[in-house]
């Protein structure tokens, strides 16, 4: 059987604009998902309930149920509950970006657990006030912390951000679907989508090592 | 006002069913030298936390300079402003430079623009001998030099009075000198300190009043001459013995 590279050749520049959507759609979706993480970490760790019970619930329901479901009650379910016209674009990146959050909200709670119990008391004792000594002192220590794990979140974004092909956003898996029910050439169709998926991930998986290694060479305890 | 720096009233502290402070009451006046010493797990640490309000005391008072500090609704950010407190592990930040540890808190919590900050920073790490490190990261840095840097950050609050939790005990036989030394010459221009050590030399040197704390109770207190000479309590000698 011929495998027939020339459709390669063919739908290349149709696939390169689906894997451009995907990479924009997980930009902003990850930038998002950090802004809702970082702060249903800090709600998740407050000692008030009012804050911290719901922020529980939200990491439980978006990291305890599937994407593709979450996917489908956005752009699906809550039309029907409130009566309005859904909108791909939004709810793709929506659905997205709370999926993300999830887990960046239980990143951002580990980076700031493991900044050292004195970090906080010294800048308490100086008279900062809690959000204070969040902003000035844990905050910026526990960034540097996160980043390994937050790449590592972006990579894992940018597999996931797929599953909006299910209500037609044209990203790369999309665009996969359609060349190959075109071409009728799956294999070169899909080990091209496939290749295109490697060639984003691969430059993040080496950044997070690099920086892996970095944060570990840095973190030596402190005195003596 | 003339009263005493700090007043310390019938202090205790339950952790759990633990009771680590068992009525703990004294003063320390203007200027003073307060030497803690005691055996480990005797409650000194938790002292000192409760001073400031890091530790909530389960019952009891604690005055700064006539202010209350464990009523309900105290200024508690504001009387800490007046109460340095330097750590046994110094505790430095460390994702800023020496100088940066020094100006953090008066930029932010007393809004000083931040020349005048750097100015007052530069001026106190020269005061702790460490002119020649305001850049550096504290990880660049030798545990002597940080606890130096730890006593410059707290002073720049310019507070009433110094909370010290075994600054030496974390350090090379070598760097305690310099940090000792350090804080001789804060104790002779006049501030009022508390201090935990376990550096006799320094005690004796240093202390207008030395106190004994173990199991959560003061034994003893009085001049060093005679707590270290002639200690009235069996505990006390027993406990010196093992130190000196
Ligand atoms: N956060 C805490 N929770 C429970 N127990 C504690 C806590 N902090 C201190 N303790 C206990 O309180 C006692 C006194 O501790 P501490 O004040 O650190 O003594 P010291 O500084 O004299 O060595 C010890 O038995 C210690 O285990
Ligand atoms: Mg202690």
């Amino acid at each position: 059987m011929s495998l027939d590279w020339q459709v390669v050749e063919r739908y290349f520049p149709f696939l390169v604009g689906g894997a451009w959507l995907t990479l924009r759609l997980t930009v902003v979706t990850t930038a998002l998902g950090t802004i809702i993480g970082l702060f249903a970490a800090i709600a998740r760790l407050s000692r008030f309930k009012i804050f911290s019970w719901p922020a529980a619930a939200y990491v439980d329901f978006f990291r305890g149920t599937p994407l593709l479901a979450q996917i489908m009650l956005i752009h699906f379910g809550l039309p029907q509950l409130f009566g309005y016209k859904p909108n791909m674009v939004v709810d793709a990146i929506a659905a997205l970006s709370i999926n993300c959050g999830a887990y960046v909200t239980e990143i951002f709670r580990a980076g700031i657990q493991s900044i050292e119990r004195g970090q906080t008391e010294a800048a308490l004792s100086l008279g900062m006030t809690p959000a204070q000594a969040m902003r000035y002192v844990i905050l910026p220590q526990a960034f540097r912390r996160v980043l390994p794990p937050l790449g590592n979140e972006f990579i894992a974004m940018l597999k996931d951000s797929s599953m909006v092909s299910i209500i037609s956003m044209e990203e790369l898996l999309f665009r996969g679907m359609i060349s190959a029910g075109r071409s009728f050439r799956p294999f070169p169709i899909w080990i091209t989508v496939s290749l295109l998926y490697l060639a984003m991930t691969l430059p993040f998986t080496r950044l997070v090592s690099w920086m892996e290694i970095k944060l570990k060479r840095e973190h030596r305890p402190e005195g003596r | 006002m003339n009263g005493p720096m700090l007043v310390v009233k019938d202090l205790h502290k339950y952790f759990g069913r633990l009771e680590v402070l068992k009525g703990v009451s004294f003063e320390v006046a203007r200027q003073e030298v307060v030497v803690i010493i005691g055996p480990s797990g005797g409650g000194k640490s938790t002292l000192l936390r409760c001073i400031n309000r890091l530790e909530e005391p389960t019952s009891g008072q604690v005055y700064i300079d006539g202010q209350c500090i464990t009523e309900r609704h105290a200024p508690v950010c504001q009387i800490r402003r007046q109460v340095g407190m330097v750590f046994q592990l110094f505790n430095l930040f460390p994702h800023l430079t020496a100088l940066e540890n020094v100006t953090l808190a008066p930029m932010k919590v007393l809004g000083m623009p931040r020349g005048e900050a750097e100015e007052l920073g530069r001026q106190l790490l020269a005061k702790v001998g460490l002119a020649a490190k305001v850049n550096n990261l504290p990880a660049q840095l030798s545990g002597g030099q940080q606890q130096r840097v730890a006593i410059a950050r707290a002073l720049a609050m310019r507070p009433k009075l110094m909370l010290f939790d075994e600054p030496t005990s974390a350090l090379d036989p070598e760097m305690i000198g310099e940090v000792l030394a350090v804080m001789k010459d804060l104790a002779r221009e006049g501030m009022t300190m508390l201090v935990v050590s376990h550096e006799m030399g320094f005690a004796r040197e240093v202390a207008d009043r030395i106190m004994f704390l173990e199991h959560g109770v003061i034994l003893e207190e009085g001049p060093p001459e005679q707590v270290f000479g002639s200690p009235r309590h069996e505990r006390t000698r027993s406990f010196l013995s093992k130190v000196l």
